[in-house]
């Protein structure tokens, strides 16, 4: 409780309430108000989610905070909120990112300053509801609510494509959920009448209604994830999107596909899970191996860590259908890890691109006779995104490989050639950025990272440091909420 | 029984017709600046009606005039309903018919006319009623399209759809015929009761059935018998096109139950079949259409289609839930399209019509708060959460769901996706486009007052629709004498 107010509330609508604040600001007159009220708004939105972490109790995989109130009554649909292990991480994640956000668009945005950042806190509030949200209902609705501020965000303030790349976004994304929908809502009625994403994780189900559902939700997560072959939408948005929303995307919004497979897929269908894990391992490792050499081809800094993000998700999706505990909580520490790493390389080269307002890696060379400093944060994020050890995503990745080892040695050996490739396509674009002879007269005129950009690089280097040596205290928090799981889809779901 | 006990479920459609009598004699006293006088007349006598309906209001299903006449609840959620969305389609023509000299008597009482016959359409039990409704209605339609009298475009529109509209209506009347000729009777419980104890000829009664299902299918203006419906919408002037895409739809919905499901229930088996695919043919073709329109009347013009289509899927499901959630889909439909023919009225000025895709350019850097009123509502026929326009084609696919039809909900959200493309390119316009002009937009208290309590309401109904829902479902649960 915060104030008397439920927690996991609070972190959905403080975001939300202080968003139509910033709006009511209006035009670009009021823009300093704008700002420092989106920031205020998006710290006091990362302060409220603190009572989660520290109220949390490791020893059950029982939801917490749980928060249940009538709705809509007619349907029996409630507004049921709660976290446990698998959720919890996501919504500080969210919230931590915000601020990032907000900070890195404080002078770049110049423009409807308001609706920028009005868009992304409003955004914030609505995919903590994704991650919290017990009723399936409730969660389709913030998960729809989700696209309408991205749409807005790439399609205002992105690249010259910006308007292709956002209506193949939405219209993509909106194709898995709307079979989703019919998908809970087959549920809905086969559970005789509950929306309860806990009651659908209970209730037995047909073999061939399973694979249907399954594949309804798969249109829906893998769209999200991006899994390959429905990836394409992915490089569009990042490439057009502006540098707060690109980050958004890689941090945020593909870690809730991958969200949406262990809250909904998983446990609900967990027969066509096993049967289907084949499919699922074969487009992973397609993924993870595929798109990393289409990621070594890319001449724009973006797209390539873009094509680098489809790879490392690669990694979730087949942490989570390998079905062990190494598996799977390797999965989610590589979605906490390319949260901040992508997000920190998205920065880096928004730092670039408001400067030299190119993308194109010819464009450069020899930064780092210019801006030191950058080149230093730019090396840990680079590193850290090939999997070095001592960084964060090596923890994950290292999971990962370790619990396919055990299903199948050659899927290992095709997941590990990532730590080659990923070195490969990441440190070739940073040699071709940052090192050499100043390459022209654009380079030549940079300035360093000024305080504000060293903020932002310093705390997000202290958290890739920090979860890459000491992960314990995240692997504790999900490691009961895990094993329940695994133990759920364990058991065949079948009707008797 | 006593007259009284006859007209107190009249009461409110009594009140309508006398002072859309007196309305009528009064205008012609009034000088040419004065017609607001009348407005506000015709504003009074809604809110009269109104409450007269819900003072008149009676527990139950009450027949009147030898059960040719019905008052129930769904008839009275439904009047109210009727009231208030004529009453939306006043204040936000009044400005626009201003500025085209449209601003007549006649207008107003037309428009009253055609809620008359709506009533009476809402509360028949007899096929003559349901007719004579209809035709009151229609007639009242054509009238008013064609009232723009130097317009070639608007006489166009008004003789296509007197004419296709005429056929529909021979259609109907030679279905209700057959009907008669089969059962014996024109009322409806008694057309039920003769068509469950079985007739004699079957072959009869299935065609009257086609009939009539052919000639409910062009009011609703469906696929195959949507041909008027664009050209219509795009002929008729604005405030006309609002009147004939909205508040018919709450009498055409009740038209359709009251025949179909209190009718010909026992038939079930045989309309249904025939309604799937009219449904399916309807959101294939609106939408795929909708997506070539470049003028926007057009476009919503198909849009209507893809809706009704998307109506009659409820019906299919059948029971209270099916017939609840059609009735849920048709009332936030009516919201919906008032409010997007509203905007464009808004947007039109004196002797320009803001009705291309193009006028929409540009709309939040002119605009804010307009553009993002348009937003709410295009999201919300889109269907997308957390607008009203979601639960509405939720409780639809809920209801075809329920009764097993699993593939039909997978075809129809295929097809809202579709859909969804041409309502998002609307907003694209309004948000990521630069204005092609930079009038300003003259928007009157009350217009503007109207707008921003039809964008929120489908934004507020987004978040709590529970109660709109239930008062579609009591009242289909109350009214309908389901066997």
């Amino acid at each position: 409780m915060i104030f008397g107010l439920p927690v996991i509330s609070v972190t959905i609508w403080l975001p939300i309430i202080f968003g139509i604040l910033v709006l009511a600001t209006g035009d670009d007159k009021n823009a300093p108000l704008a700002r420092m009220l989106a920031l205020v708004g998006s710290v006091l939105g990362c302060l409220v989610t603190l009572p989660l972490y520290t109220g949390f109790d490791n020893s059950t995989s029982n939801m917490q905070f749980v928060e249940l109130h009538d709705w809509i009554t007619h349907f029996n649909i409630h507004y049921h909120l709660g976290v446990d292990g698998i959720s919890m991480l996501f919504i500080l994640l969210n919230s931590f990112f915000t601020v990032i956000v907000v900070m890195a668009g404080w002078r770049v945005i110049e423009k409807r300053v308001a609706q920028y950042m009005a868009a992304f806190l409003v955004m914030s509030g609505i995919v903590n509801g994704v991650f919290s949200a017990l009723d399936s209902i409730l969660f389709y609705v913030f998960w729809e609510a989700m696209l309408i501020p991205m749409f807005i965000i790439i399609g205002l303030w992105g690249g010259p494509n910006r308007i292709y790349a956002t209506m193949k976004f939405f219209l993509y994304t909106l194709l898995g959920s709307l079979l989703m929908l019919v998908a809970l809502i087959y549920l809905y009625n086969l559970t005789g009448g509950s929306f309860a994403i806990l009651d659908f994780h209970r209730v037995a189900i047909p073999m061939t209604a399973q694979i249907f559902i399954f594949i309804a939700f798969f249109f829906a997560f893998a769209v999200k994830v991006p899994m390959f072959p429905v990836h394409t939408w992915l490089p569009d948005a990042h490439v057009e999107a502006p540098t707060g929303g690109s980050v958004v995307l890689a941090a945020i919004m593909l870690k809730v596909g991958a969200y949406g497979f262990l809250r909904f897929s998983m446990p609900i269908t967990p027969d066509a899970s096993h049967k289907l894990a084949g499919v699922m391992i074969a487009l992973s490792l397609i993924a993870i191996v595929y798109i990393g050499l289409v990621a070594l081809m890319q001449s724009d800094m973006k797209k390539l860590v873009a094509y680098s993000s489809i790879s490392h998700m690669g990694f979730v999706t087949l942490g989570l259908f390998i079905f062990n505990a190494y598996g799977m909580e390797g999965a989610l520490l590589q979605m906490l890890s390319h949260g901040f790493v992508a997000g920190a390389l998205f920065l880096c080269i928004g730092v670039l691109y408001d400067r030299v307002h190119s993308r194109q890696i010819a464009d450069y060379g020899g930064v780092a006779n210019k801006m030191p400093v950058f080149a230093a944060f730019f090396m840990l994020f680079a590193m850290a995104n090939s999997g070095l050890p001592g960084t964060s995503a090596f923890v994950g990745e290292f999971m990962v490989v370790m619990g396919t080892i055990k299903v199948n040695f050659w899927y290992a050996f095709a997941a590990a050639s990532t730590l080659i490739f990923g070195a490969a396509y990441t440190l070739w674009m940073y040699k071709r950025v940052i090192f050499g002879a100043v390459t022209n007269h654009h380079v030549a005129e940079l300035t360093d990272i000024n305080g504000r950009e060293i903020l932002i690089m310093t705390i997000l280097a202290i958290f890739v440091l920090g979860m890459g040596l000491y992960p314990l205290p995240l692997s504790e928090i999900m490691h009961v909420s895990v094993n329940d799981l695994l133990v759920h889809v364990a058991h065949s779901k079948l009707p008797l | 029984m006593n007259l009284l006990a006859n007209l107190i479920p009249a009461a409110a459609e009594i009140f309508l017709l006398v002072m859309v009598c007196f309305i009528l004699i009064a205008d012609l006293m009034l000088t040419k600046s004065s017609k607001i006088f009348t407005y506000l007349l015709v504003l009074l006598t809604l809110v009269g009606c109104m409450l007269i309906t819900v003072g008149t209001h009676q527990n139950g299903v009450v027949y009147a005039f030898n059960r040719m006449y019905v008052d129930d609840l769904m008839s009275d959620v439904l009047k109210l309903l009727s009231y208030l969305a004529m009453f939306s389609v006043l204040v936000y023509s009044r400005q626009y018919l201003m500025l085209r000299g449209l601003f007549t008597g006649e207008f107003m009482v037309l428009a009253l006319f055609a809620l008359l016959g709506m009533n009476v359409m809402i509360s028949a039990n007899h096929f003559l009623t349901l007719y004579l409704g209809l035709e009151l209605l229609s007639l009242s339609l054509y009238a008013m399209v064609a009232l723009q009298r130097d317009s070639a475009i608007a006489t166009e529109a008004a003789m296509k759809y007197f004419v296709l509209g005429a056929l529909a209506s021979g259609l109907l009347l030679y279905g209700m015929s057959m009907l008669y000729g089969a059962t014996g009777s024109l009322e409806l419980g008694a057309i039920s009761d003769a068509i469950a104890q079985g007739v004699q000829n079957k072959s009869l009664l299935v065609f009257g059935l086609v009939f009539i299902v052919s000639g409910l299918a062009f009011k609703l203006g469906v696929v195959p018998f949507h041909m008027w419906v664009p050209d219509v919408y795009h002929g008729a002037p604005t405030a006309m096109t609002m009147l004939i895409g909205s508040v018919p739809k709450l009498a055409a919905f009740a038209f359709a139950t009251r025949i179909l499901v209190e009718g010909l229930q026992s038939m079930e088996h045989d309309w249904s079949g025939m309604l799937i695919v009219l449904a399916i043919a309807s959101m294939a073709l609106g939408n795929l259409s909708a997506i070539a329109q470049t003028n926007l009347k057009r476009m919503f013009a198909y849009s209507t289609i893809t809706h009704m289509g998307f109506m009659l899927l409820g019906l299919i499901s059948g029971g209270i839930e099916g017939y609840g959630a059609s009735m849920f889909y048709t009332v936030t439909y009516v919201m919906m399209s008032l409010g997007a023919f509203g905007m464009i009225m808004l947007l039109s000025r004196a002797g320009f019509e803001a009705d291309t895709l193009n006028d929409f350019k540009g709309l939040n850097q002119r605009s804010p708060w307009l553009a993002f009123m348009m937003m709410l509502l295009m999201l919300s026929m889109a269907g997308i959460p957390p607008t009203v326009g979601f639960y509405a084609k939720f409780s639809v696919l809920n209801s075809i769901v329920q009764t097993g039809h699993t593939w039909l909900a997978v075809v129809a959200v295929m097809f809202s996706l579709i859909g969804a493309f041409y309502y998002l390119r609307i907003i694209k316009l309004m948000y990521f486009d630069v204005p092609e002009s930079h009038a300003p937009i003259s928007v009157g208290t009350d217009t503007g007052l109207l707008i921003s309590i039809n964008g929120l309401g489908v934004l507020f109904l987004g978040l709590m629709p529970g109660a709109l829902m239930s008062i579609c479902a009591v009242s289909v649960q109350q009214s309908l004498l389901l066997h």
